[in-house]
């Protein structure tokens, strides 16, 4: 007998038993569609947080001090530039919550003291008026750069040129506004007033900054770059035991990045794994329902034996009974697994469906039916023939 | 029959027992018997004689524990269980006392499957199979399963499955067994004519009224041939003129 009429056979048989089949078939409907929706939630995280990273910036390199015997001043700026040719820029970086007025009303923010090459590093420009620039840095000026959503909050959509505002209690001249971002990594790149670095170390009243942010030519200079800044400090700050624990922290973008990706693949991983759980219980429930099938067709099977049909015909009904249960619940489970990923990104929850997800995801739901379909058919190939005409 | 044809079934002090030790039963006791080509032998005994074994070690859906088996002169005591599948399905055909037929195909499926298992390929599968349901008189009835047929009808779809194999021996296990007297003649008649036509049949009962349709009867008990005598005058079984005693009895 070939294989087209194994498979005959067995659709006869599955169909005998719609209600039954169906119920089976859900088990594995649900394990295929939850490991593609969760691996697709997981990746889609994923995505989100690379294409965030990314927003950052281009061949981003932050240099932060770890605590403790590390210090970042404004000369260390100056130096980097000059000292690591592969450096396009880099700026200091010092944040702060404030609470910003203008007029009556008031509004809690991000104030971020900088330096003119902000734009190019953080690949934001201004929308209206200006930029900081150099004599504002020198002159500590009481100028400040707001974000859309100061912006939008705090001036009502009403042209803020040149406005002054307070700022900690100190009155600033709005110069000018930044183009809308949006937000990332728990941030939101709109909701900040940007003001001279000397004025806000002033104002925080501190001689240290946080952050340098530079950035490499290429991002083939990254590396280098970070491998000569890692140099510079650790020469500066010899490194103590442990080894790993410099006191300034270097890292490009990409470091960060694959940091991140590192995290996220386990959390897809796991997302996967428990999904996985759910589709061996399907398969467990096919191993069931094929017992309890072989045992009520004790006799059909006798009477296909008595006639000639051979252990491996019956083998083959049983297995592909099971495989189509398992195949087909796959497949529906594919579909809803992809549909279920489309809902999230509607609802706002980023999924991303890969083909691997979905061709993992149904050849391990062949695999549950074929792993869990043997043992039912190999008791229904080694019936006994008289035993099995005897049964009532 | 000439004396040097070959046999078509020959048992040679064929044994079969259950739970071999102390409560060892001999369903058959060294058995010899020879059937040849064209003879329609009844086997009766009363329940527990070991008939239903005989039929069984001739059909090979059992081994015996001793003694040789032959089939048109081969040894089937040495083959193994895909080889005697294979062997039931080219040279058996059985008829049973419960039709034994699958209930969620039709007719024409049920007749079809020993020729799925034989690898006939489809198209000839359903004309073969076509082709016996209308010799048996069922030519309207194809497409009905057997929960749609009377129990003659459905004992004649289970002798078209037979006729589709062209088989060389029909074993019928108490075949009218479960028939009224009138379905029963009609099964009979079909018997008798697949015997005309040069089949061997061989048909276990405890009736005597059917086995006297049948040219020779063996009679078992214990497990042993106690007498084999040849019947001079068989019935002639023809549809609804059989008187048929006690139709409807039980199983061996």
């Amino acid at each position: 007998m070939n294989i087209f009429e194994s498979v005959r056979v067995a659709w006869g048989g599955l169909v005998g038993n719609k209600l039954r089949s169906a119920l089976t078939m859900l088990g594995v409907i649900i394990g295929v569609a939850a490991v593609i929706a969760l691996v697709s939630i997981g990746q889609g995280a994923r995505a989100m947080v690379t294409e965030q990273i990314q927003g950052l910036g281009s061949n981003l390199i932050m240099v932060t001090p770890r605590g403790g015997a590390g210090r970042l001043y404004l000369q260390d700026v100056a130096d980097l530039t000059s000292r690591v040719p592969e450096l396009a820029a880099a700026i200091p970086d010092l944040t702060r919550q404030f609470t910003v007025k203008w007029g009556t009303s008031d509004y809690s923010t991000t104030i971020e003291g900088t330096a003119p090459g902000y734009e190019q590093v953080r690949n934001q420009n201004v929308a209206e008026g200006r930029f900081l620039i150099q004599s504002d840095i020198d002159q500590r000026r009481h100028v400040a750069v707001v974000g859309y959503k100061v912006y939008t909050d705090l001036f009502g959509e009403r042209d803020p040129i040149g406005e002054q505002i307070l700022i900690n209690g100190s009155s600033f001249t709005v110069v000018g506004l930044m183009e809308e971002k949006g937000q990332g990594l728990g941030m939101n790149y709109d909701d900040r007033v940007i003001i001279p670095i000397s004025t806000a170390q002033r104002m925080m009243g501190t001689n240290r900054i946080a952050t340098i942010l530079a950035q490499a030519k290429s991002s083939d200079q990254a590396a280098p770059a970070v491998a000569r800044i890692t140099a510079i400090y650790e020469k500066k700050f010899p490194t103590q035991n442990p080894p790993n624990d410099d006191a300034i922290m270097v890292q490009s973008q990409d470091q960060i990045l694959s940091t991140v990706n590192t995290a996220t693949q386990t959390m897809t991983l796991m997302l996967g794994g428990i999904a996985g759980v759910s589709l061996i219980v399907g398969g467990i429930g096919i191993m069931n329902i094929m017992l309890v099938s072989v045992t009520e067709r004790t006799r059909e099977i006798g009477i296909r034996k008595a006639i000639g049909a051979k252990r491996r015909d019956i083998l083959a009904q049983f297995l592909v009974e099971s495989m189509i249960l398992s195949l087909t619940g796959g497949l529906i489970g594919v579909l809803m697994g992809v549909g279920l990923g489309r809902l999230g990104s509607l609802i706002n929850i980023p999924s991303t469906v890969s083909m691997a997800s979905i061709i993992t995801a149904f050849v391990f739901s062949a695999a549950v039916g074929l792993f869990f379909g043997i043992y039912p058919a190999m008791t229904a190939a080694v019936l006994d023939p008289i035993e099995a005409l005897r049964y009532e | 029959m000439s004396p040097v044809a070959t046999p078509v079934i020959e048992l040679r002090q064929v044994a079969k027992i259950y739970n071999p030790g102390e409560a060892a039963v001999n369903a058959l006791d060294h058995v010899d018997l020879t059937i040849e080509e064209g003879e329609m032998v009844a086997i009766m005994g009363p329940s527990g004689s070991g008939k239903s074994t005989m039929m069984n070690v001739i059909g090979m859906l059992d081994r015996p524990t001793s003694g040789e088996y032959r089939l048109l002169g081969e040894d089937m005591s040495r083959k193994n269980d895909n080889q005697l599948a294979e062997e039931r399905n080219r040279r058996i055909g059985f008829i049973f006392q419960n039709f034994n037929l699958l209930s969620r195909l039709t007719a024409l499926q049920n007749a079809e499957l020993p020729l799925l298992y034989r690898g006939v390929p489809g198209p000839e599968r359903r004309e073969t199979s076509r082709k016996a349901l209308e010799a048996v008189g069922l030519g309207n009835r194809m497409h009905h399963r057997p929960s749609q047929l009377s129990g003659g009808e459905s004992q004649r779809v289970a002798i078209a499955r037979t006729i589709a194999t062209d088989p060389a021996i029909v074993l019928g296990d108490e075949p009218t067994g479960n028939l009224d007297s009138r379905s029963g003649a009609e099964v009979m008649a079909i018997f008798q004519d697949l015997n005309r036509r040069g089949r061997t049949v061989i048909i276990v009962t405890h009736d005597e009224q059917i086995a006297h349709h049948c040219k020779r009867i063996v009679r078992v008990r214990d497990g042993k041939l106690v007498r084999d005598e040849v019947v001079s005058q068989p019935l002639v079984a023809s549809p609804g003129t059989m008187p048929f005693a006690g139709a409807g009895g039980g199983r061996g």
